[in-house]
């Protein structure tokens, strides 16, 4: 349970040999990958590549068939959801449609991990909450609507607030900026950004999105061949690899690249 | 109170301690400000007693962790100083903890909003009013569905070029109809032993055993066939209506269809209401087939009447007559299933606890519907005199 420490370059999750396939099609073939303390870490990769079950795999939605998966050096892969309890409350999870209870307010989906862990008073919690919803962005009168009646982007925010609701220290984020238009995208990437580098997170973020990828990531994670190849915008965009080539060089990463 | 999640337990407990010199003071801040510590931290914030100081440094400097409920807490508690007329000469953050604590301070924190939304007997009395009104808006809308679907059926049946969707069709009758068969054979061949059963019990006691099988022939064919097929359909395939167009409803697929000019009613609704009309009606001649066969088997177990015997008996007490009046019931009650199970599917909203809400008001509102009507048609037939 750490907040804001010094960084130092340890591994949060360290995922080795990891073999996940559905019926005949190998989704990930022995695939390793480091992801450090304090790094917002970006997941890319075509359609089908494995980018959400490897996400699923790390949190222990999606059991693989082999490999072994540590975070905060716990087993994840192989353990049944009860064993994973001590890391629940250290990581929060952003799905990709914000995922909120729709049969509760959008406080309430922030109080859920609060009440299910802590013993604060419904007063203590209101005002978290608020904070919270101050802290992606969403005006104090969000907090009384239900899912149903706030926009896909505000949702976005909301499940954002959820997953940040007990100061974790990991971050998955699912595609956190489809479906929002570029200026709404782009103060979500801020937000991701200024959210990392002031609670001191450490982030795993899958996207299609270059310019997310330009504007948040430190490291880039390619998911293809069933593998991981890792490096920078840069690196990347000199990878001999024909799909990474056509990702970076294609012509809307060269102007998102171009922007930079 | 409830402890915290033993996870969420902190290496060293939060502590504050107020030392006062004169009519300044410091409040000295220490040990783990996180968010397992919020809820003891806060009594003691609110416990604070500040009487007679006039200005105060909140010395935070020396604490281990902070994580964003704890910076929260310091920031409350500097605005709570302030409101009473204390002047915070300087909170002491250590280095790592700045950001937070200034994107926090920068961050409009107003007076936290009203989440809850309190009951009062004014909303109890504008929940009465909203559900009357809702019923009947429900009858109001179900007449103008049952009105539009019987428009468009007798166009698609009408017109010649129309070409009627076949393949969904045939689909239909195959999910409802045959893949209903095992269920409902089950059921009413057990319905027919428990009434043997009944019936020879009773009549035992007035010597009129063999009458057992008029009472069962009767009761089965006029009533119980047709309204138990129709409550089991009801449940199975009215049900199953609710939730695959209220699903689609959901993945926008019903607003596709209406952008690209396809009439919802004939493509989803039609080959659905005759489908099961079809499928109602067969299920039911079935489910009476198989009744008098499990009452068959009931009486040459219990009363040791023979299968021929009880075929004798049988054709006394029951004349072709007896069967129609059951089976005419069933096309209406199919009817009724399968318009309310459209219906029903055709109002979800595009949240997924809206597909199941829907999908159980159907079920009752069908079985009920049912009901109803086969009340309906006996006080009609009394009438009648069938």
């Amino acid at each position: 349970m750490s907040g804001l420490t010094p960084g130092d370059k340890e591994a949060v999750i360290q995922i080795r040999q990891l073999v996940n396939a559905f019926g005949d099609s190998v989704i990930h073939d022995h695939l390793d990958l480091d992801v450090y303390r304090g790094e917002v870490l970006g997941v890319v990769g075509g359609s089908g590549a494995g980018k959400s079950v490897l996400l699923r795999s790390i949190v222990g939605l999606n059991r693989p068939l082999a490999g072994s998966i540590k975070v905060f050096g716990q087993e994840t892969a192989q353990e049944d959801g009860e064993d994973l309890r001590g890391l629940q409350l250290r990581w929060g999870v952003l799905f990709q449609e914000g995922a909120l209870f729709s049969s509760q307010t959008v406080a309430q989906n922030i109080q859920v991990p609060m009440r299910r862990w802590t013993p604060m008073s419904e007063d203590l919690m209101d005002q978290l909450a608020a904070m919270k919803l101050a802290l992606v962005g969403l005006a104090a009168d969000a907090g009384a609507k239900f899912p149903s009646e706030i926009s896909g982007g505000m949702k976005k925010r909301a499940g954002l607030a959820r997953a940040l609701a007990l100061d974790p220290e990991l971050l998955f984020l699912d595609e956190p900026t489809s479906g929002l238009d570029p200026i709404s995208a782009a103060q979500f990437d801020d937000l991701v950004r200024n959210l990392q580098r002031s609670l001191g997170l450490t982030v795993f973020l899958v996207t299609h999105d270059l310019d997310t990828l330009r504007a948040t990531c430190d490291r880039i994670a390619v998911l293809v061949n069933r593998k991981v190849k890792l490096g920078t915008i840069e690196s990347l965009s000199r990878d001999p690899d024909p799909w990474i080539h056509e990702y970076f060089c294609g012509p809307r990463g060269r102007a998102a690249l171009e922007h930079a | 109170m409830r402890n915290v999640a033993a996870h969420l337990a902190v290496a060293t407990p939060a502590t504050l301690k107020l030392e006062r010199t004169g009519r300044s003071a410091r409040l000295v801040l220490a040990g783990d400000w996180l968010v397992g510590e919020a809820a003891r931290m806060d009594e003691t914030l609110r416990a604070l007693n500040t009487t007679g100081v006039n200005d105060l440094l909140i010395d935070a400097g020396k604490i281990g962790h902070l994580d964003s409920a704890g910076a929260w807490l310091i920031l409350r508690t500097r605005h709570l100083l302030e409101a009473s007329n204390i002047r915070v000469t300087h909170v002491e953050l250590p280095e790592y903890g700045r950001p937070l604590y200034q994107r926090l301070e920068s961050g409009s924190l107003g007076p936290a909003a009203e989440f809850h939304r309190r009951q009062t007997f004014g909303d109890f009395l504008e929940r009465i009013g909203r559900g009357t009104m809702h019923v009947l808006h429900q009858t109001y809308d179900l007449v103008g569905f049952l009105g539009r679907v019987t428009v468009e059926t007798w166009e698609a049946i009408l017109s010649p070029n129309h070409e009627l969707p076949w393949p969904a069709f045939i689909q239909q009758i195959e999910e409802t109809g045959l893949t209903a068969l095992p269920i409902v054979g089950m059921l009413a061949f057990l319905l027919g032993i428990v009434l043997a059963y009944q019936g020879a019990d009773q009549l035992k006691r007035f010597n009129a055993e063999i009458y057992t099988i008029d009472f069962l022939g009767v009761g089965f064919l006029r009533e119980l066939g047709g309204l138990v097929t129709a409550i089991i359909v009801a449940g199975r395939s009215g049900s199953a209506f609710t939730a695959h167009i209220g699903t689609m409803r959901v993945n926008e697929e019903t607003d596709a269809m209406q952008t690209i000019g396809l009439n919802i009613a004939e493509i989803l609704v039609l080959p659905r209401v005759l489908a099961l009309i079809v499928s109602l009606f067969f299920l039911t001649f079935y489910a009476d087939v198989v009744g008098i066969v499990g009452g068959m088997v009931m009486t040459y177990f219990d009363l040791g009447i023979t299968f021929p015997a009880f075929m004798r008996e049988l054709e006394g007490a029951i004349s072709l007559r007896t069967l129609l009046v059951g089976l005419i019931k069933a096309p209406v009650f199919a009817f009724v299933i399968a318009l309310v199970g459209c219906f029903e599917g055709l109002r979800v909203e595009r949240n997924a606890g809206s597909v199941g809400r829907l999908t159980t008001r159907s079920v009752v509102e069908s079985i009920f519907l049912i009901i109803a009507l086969d009340a309906a048609f006996s006080v009609l037939f009394s009438v009648l005199g069938v």
